[in-house]
């Protein structure tokens, strides 16, 4: 194992993970964070299935990128990408048909999915493939980590269920627990890393973007001559 | 050591091989071209896109049969979860072809089509099928589902000879999807004994709901057509909103509709007007009700 992780491969595995993850600094995604994250199984899946698809299509990118033409390159990835989620697409509905029911077109938009692309352009043309093959997983587990802190706070909070197993007992069953609806909505999944984003960059400042440019006060006067 | 000796084999085989030869040229000769070149760009996409179908074909192909086979029995499982015959760990194949009998039912006159192979025949397919569906004229369209099979595939649960329950697949727009669902009826075709979906995709935890096992148990028991239709051809059955006062008259025609979700409510109780309606099953359920011997 010592000989795989060499430093680079550690770093690309777990810079994205806090430092550079791509949900939270990279702000790429959202779409699918948002709609998955309703239910933890989903979210579990959602997140394998993404790790899987970023690593080997990192991978398979990186092994032919020294022969990709520049005119085409857009294309090639999305065609490797795109492949490659139709087989995990394919593999779901055979093997785990009532999450593939679940979470019904979300698979299949993992294709337009920002970090799978922005991984395979800004690290995989660039890198060899086991190196772009960790990067993918990393920024997969990223991905993961906050699926998952959404998800549970979402299911807990909004169906007082967490994997499917009750945590706050129901009011409409006989519990104390009277469910938040809005968690359930796609909406709180964006408060939710709203927060999560807040969080980070109060921990980590270095994280917060420098503004592309500053507001003039106007009490400077200089608009009072013209 | 022999697959070793027959990889060999096959290498020195494709050494031979004249038009092998030539395609390694080819290739070596393509790969030393420069990225932008106009010739390199072409193969490239092309062998690219070689790669990439044979990779999805195969992937489509080989697990074709597991797929269907899971859509089969998820269906089955739902038929014998709305017959309430759903027993966890059970064999669902082998619960399926002893305790339930497909039929078909020309949805029109009420009667049974004998000529049909109905392990074979799908009402969903037939829908799509302009020789085998009719479209619902706009008024009379409830359910918006715009086309109806001809034949309906219904199903029957027979205990010592008799009818114990009748299951009905039913269909119809809800907020975002159409629901496919089936409802269980005793052989009176008046007292509900169970709904469920298992096909919708309505909003998780709102109109997703339809789903959740302890609304559907409110479903048991319920009256589908009113006293005062004496032929019994005017569903009467719909949802409410909030939950239904069962000291109050008609509460019996009532069921509670999903919080939150009141276009997927008036969607199921849409759905469940139309396909108990006149257009839907009540030709069918007459007849059973006349000779119950069906």
């Amino acid at each position: 194992m010592s000989e795989i992780l060499t430093d680079e491969t550690k770093k690309v595995l777990t810079a994205p993970l806090v430092n550079d993850n791509p949900i939270t600094l990279q702000v790429l995604g959202i779409c699918s964070a948002l709609a998955v994250t309703s239910q933890m199984s989903t979210s579990l899946i959602m997140a394998l299935a993404l790790t899987l698809v970023t690593a080997f299509s990192s991978a398979a990118i990186s092994s032919i990128r020294n022969h990709i033409p520049g005119s085409i390159r857009i294309i090639v990835q999305m065609t490797i990408i795109a492949s490659l989620v139709i087989v995990v697409d394919q593999i779901l509905k055979a093997f785990a048909y009532e999450i593939s029911k679940q979470l019904s077109v979300f698979v299949g938009l993992i294709i337009t999915n920002c970090i799978v692309m922005g991984r395979a352009e800004a690290y995989a043309m660039k890198n060899p493939p086991l190196e772009s093959f960790m990067d993918g997983i990393g920024n997969g587990l990223g991905y993961s980590l906050i699926l998952i802190i959404v998800a549970f706070f979402r299911e807990t909070l909004g169906s007082g269920k967490l994997l499917g197993f009750e945590i706050f007992p129901l009011t409409k069953d006989g519990g104390w627990y009277d469910p938040n609806g809005l968690m359930l909505l796609p909406p709180s999944a964006f408060f939710i890393i709203g927060l999560i984003i807040w969080s980070v960059r109060q921990w980590k400042p270095n994280q917060v973007e420098k503004a592309d440019f500053k507001i003039l006060s106007i009490s400077h006067g200089e608009g009072g001559h013209h | 050591m022999l697959k070793c000796e027959q990889f060999n084999k096959i290498c020195s085989a494709l050494d031979n091989c004249e038009h092998y030869q030539k395609f390694k040229v080819y290739k070596d000769k393509i790969l030393a071209l420069g990225n932008d070149s106009l010739e390199k760009t072409i193969a490239i996409a092309v062998a690219l896109c070689l790669v990439c179908a044979v990779l999805v074909s195969f992937s489509a192909v080989a697990l074709k049969p597991l797929q269907v086979h899971n859509k089969k029995l998820d269906m089955k499982k739902n038929i014998l979860d709305v017959a309430g015959l759903l027993q966890e760990g059970s064999d669902i194949d082998s619960a399926f072809a002893e305790k339930i009998e497909a039929k078909i039912v020309n949805l029109e006159t009420g009667d049974y089509v004998e000529d049909m192979n109905v392990a074979e025949y799908d009402q969903r397919k037939a829908a799509k099928d302009p020789a085998l569906s009719i479209a619902i004229p706009k008024d009379k369209d409830i359910a918006h589902i715009r086309v109806k099979a001809k034949f309906a595939k219904v199903f029957l649960v027979k205990e010592a000879g008799a009818i114990k329950s009748i299951i009905l697949p039913v269909s119809g727009y809800g907020l975002w999807s159409t629901l496919y669902g089936f409802l269980s009826v005793d052989p009176d075709g008046q007292t509900v004994q169970s709904i469920n979906f298992y096909d919708q995709a309505e909003t998780p935890g709102l109109g997703g709901e339809v789903v959740n096992p302890n609304w559907r148990a409110l479903w048991k028991g319920k009256k589908v057509y009113s006293e005062a239709s004496t032929d019994m051809s005017e569903p009467a059955l719909s949802l409410i909103k909030g939950v239904v006062d069962s000291t109050k008259a008609g509460s019996q025609y009532q069921v509670d509709g999903l919080a939150g979700a009141t276009l997927t409510s008036t969607g199921v109780s849409n759905l469940v007007k139309y396909w108990m309606s006149k257009e839907g099953f009540a030709p069918y359920l007459a007849k059973v009700r006349t000779d119950k011997g069906v």
